[in-house]
């Protein structure tokens, strides 16, 4: 008796359920951000959803090493979610090109964004963009500012301020100077080459001469970023040759170095772990009042689903991830990564509000090799970690070095044959 | 007129292992080598013969990072035989000393890293080396040697041989295993003759042992030299994809997990992937069979 009544309440319930879907449009997202499940279930959706009613957001998001395939496998299937959250650059071209994401030209919303937040996902001519862009992460340097009041150091504005304030934390001997390690390869890149190179080559000025064939990586402008690395070798602890990525987390964390070339993804696991106060600076200029010029990379971005059921209330959500409202909900709630449109939102992390204020004083940039570059063999982007490394070994001088990332380069990249 | 029968029952009971082993063994192999003689052009695979071949060897991008892969998997073998194996067939011969005790101890104790998962293996090592939170340097400190500690990982000249070493440790147990059966295989009359005849310890190892237990021998260098040839898993968990420093641990099978499967912003290319793959299989071949015409046939066996 009490079973069949479950039954039909079961059967009832599903009959409810199913006729509401009918009525409302069903979003569906695939994500690779399963960190993040809770902040969209509890923030994002519920604000979505409160000024869109009849429009009902899921995400759904699988592992990020995993995203690519899985979504790959889905889009052929035809299974795959209304919206679609974009790697930047070219594994998010490939699924433009062969169609499965749609151009976004249409949407107003798009005027929010500069032209470097869109560059990760737009087409190489400029013509189509197929993503909003959701968020970035800027590099810098976070210092341990308990250390840099007990040894009486200001902030360095200038690579010889740095270079100074480097020099004297090395002297007192109770701090590592910088925790960076090159075990791992890409923080040498990362945190290191494309931190304080834009600084030299000028940010986009330079990025886009490199793709344009009007630079090369022999000229002084990209080859000097290795000789200031070189320099680093000096203050990065004993053993930097080994030390691995959550080494120098660590080390930083627990208060054992002064000064972290950093990623601002770091900052939300940095306020969980280190007990004194962290201040953070941008890359230093090479002369004082020289404009200063950060890596701002865009991270992820969001777009359509060509094939979904539901274009309209797909547009109305993405034109929603491009306003305003949307960019305060995630600034605050993943502190490290920042919204990319360009009206200005209010962060409640003192750390990251410092990484964001440098938008206003300095020119953004992407990391010089991420967009067009990295497509052939060699690919840039890894020989850029080698080179890296091998700049703050010393095991080769900055020339041959960018004289064998020209080599390579040239060797399929025809505007630089 | 006597017809032979057809003896089903040999064909139903090799079926299965038959059926399994040419579904998850012959076709993939044979499939790889295929996948090799073609190229993607304009989001079209086509056939383009041998080229890929002929990129891996003669394209200088390619073929300095084979030769340097060819290379490391040589050294890497080289310290499997000059250290593995002896040093597992004189834990053998200590184990199967009969006035030996705790030899079971001894045994599963120097047997378990065999057992144990790379991922582990790899990460237990990397902390106990590591120039920051290692037990290496402290204890080294501790008797006074700390010069002589280096962050081995982190250094092109010292990391391969230092994994080496690592799969070393990890694999001891293999030879040992074998060859102390061959060991306790071999019968006490035998021993005992040589005893009368004046031939005792080191040199009843030497005379008696040692030469019947050569076949063991051949069998695990063969096995090294198999294992060490589609070693990847120590590497890759140790040192990462990019193999590194400087690809100074890169051997063939971390050279074709990246270009098959791709690496950070570098897209995965199956077809010099599978090039790869198929140099790896006929370096192996060609291995094994050097060691089956030219050595194995050659060694003399001896009835006991």
């Amino acid at each position: 008796m009490s079973q069949k009544s479950l039954i039909l309440a079961l059967m009832g319930s599903t009959l409810i359920a199913t006729g509401a879907l009918a009525q409302d449009a069903t979003l569906t997202i695939e994500s690779w951000r399963n960190d993040d499940l809770t902040l969209w279930q509890d923030k994002i959706i519920p604000a979505f959803e409160a000024k869109n009613p009849g429009i009902k957001v899921k995400f759904t998001p699988s592992a990020p090493a995993e995203y690519n395939a899985v979504l790959n496998s889905k889009l052929d299937a035809g299974s795959a979610g209304d919206l679609i959250t974009c790697r930047p650059f070219d594994a998010s071209l490939a699924l433009y090109d062969s169609g499965r994401l749609a151009g976004l030209n249409d949407l107003e919303a798009m005027n929010n964004f500069s032209d470097v937040a869109k560059s990760a996902w737009t087409t190489d001519d400029g013509s189509v963009t197929f993503c909003v862009p959701m968020a970035s992460v800027i590099h810098g340097f976070i210092y341990n500012k308990d250390a840099f009041d007990e040894l009486g150091l200001s902030v360095p504005q200038t690579e010889d301020e740095f270079f100074a304030a480097l020099d004297a934390i090395k002297e007192d001997g109770s701090y590592i100077p910088m925790a960076m390690g090159t075990n791992d390869q890409w923080e040498a890149a990362t945190m290191g080459y494309n931190n304080i190179g834009p600084n030299y080559w000028k940010g986009e000025e330079g990025r886009n001469a490199l793709i344009s064939g009007e630079q090369k990586l022999t000229d002084p402008q990209w080859v000097a970023p290795y000789a200031t690395l070189a320099r680093w070798a000096d203050y990065l602890g004993d053993g930097y040759e080994a030390q691995t990525y959550p080494d120098s987390q660590n080390i930083f964390t627990l208060g054992r170095a002064a000064i972290y070339p950093a990623g601002s993804w770091e900052i939300s696991g940095f306020n969980a772990q280190a007990d004194f106060e962290m201040g953070a600076f941008k890359p230093p200029v090479q002369k004082a009042g020289d404009t200063c010029y950060i890596s701002d990379h865009t991270d992820i971005g969001i777009g359509m689903n060509a094939a979904t059921d539901n274009p309209e209330a797909a547009k109305t959500f993405l034109s929603w991830v491009a306003s305003p409202e949307f960019a305060e909900i995630f600034g605050n709630a993943l502190p490290g990564f920042f919204p990319l449109s360009k009206a200005p939102v209010e962060l409640q992390d003192p750390l990251a509000r410092e990484f964001a204020s440098w938008r206003g004083e300095c020119e953004s940039t992407i990391r010089s090799t991420y967009q067009i570059l990295s497509r052939g063999t060699p690919n840039l982007e890894n020989e850029t970690w080698g080179a890296s490394v091998a700049a703050i070994k010393g095991t080769a001088t900055p020339e041959e070095l960018g004289q064998k990332l020209q080599d390579g380069l040239a060797s399929w990249y025809a505007p630089q044959q | 007129m006597h017809r032979a029968r057809i003896r089903w029952h040999i064909a139903v009971f090799l079926a299965p292992a038959v059926l399994i082993y040419s579904a998850v063994m012959i076709f993939p192999l044979f499939n790889t080598l295929r996948l090799a003689l073609y190229s993607k052009v304009d989001q079209e695979r086509v056939f383009v013969g041998l080229q890929n071949f002929q990129t891996l060897f003669f394209d200088p991008i390619w073929s300095e990072q084979f030769w340097n892969a060819l290379g490391n998997n040589f050294w890497f073998f080289i310290v499997h035989m000059l250290v593995q194996n002896p040093i597992g067939i004189a834990l053998a011969a200590i184990l199967s000393h009969p006035r030996l005790r705790f030899a079971a101890l001894y045994r599963s104790a120097i047997f378990i890293p065999t057992i144990m998962s790379f991922v582990i293996v790899g990460f237990a090592w990397k902390l106990i080396l590591s120039p920051i939170w290692g037990i290496a340097p402290s204890m080294l400190d501790a008797v006074g040697l700390k010069s002589l500690f280096a962050p081995w990982l982190g250094k092109e000249e010292y990391a391969l041989t230092t994994l080496a070493l690592i799969s070393v440790w990890q694999f001891v147990g293999i030879p040992m295993m074998l060859i102390y059966a061959a060991l306790l295989s071999i019968p006490e009359e035998i021993l005992e003759a040589g005893e009368v005849d004046g031939i005792t310890g080191a040199s009843a190892f030497w005379k008696i042992k040692l030469p019947l237990i050569l076949p063991s021998i051949g069998i695990i260098s063969i096995l090294t030299f198999v294992g060490n040839f589609n070693a990847f898993d120590l590497i890759y968990a140790a040192q990462g994809a990019l193999a590194g420093p400087d690809f100074s641990t890169d051997i063939l099978g971390t050279f074709m997990y990246r270009t098959f499967f791709g690496f950070q912003l570098q897209l995965g290319d199956p077809h010099m992937g599978s090039a790869i793959a198929g140099a790896m299989f006929a370096i192996i071949l060609i291995g094994v069979c050097i060691y089956l015409f030219g050595i194995q046939t050659r060694m003399r066996r001896y009835q006991l």
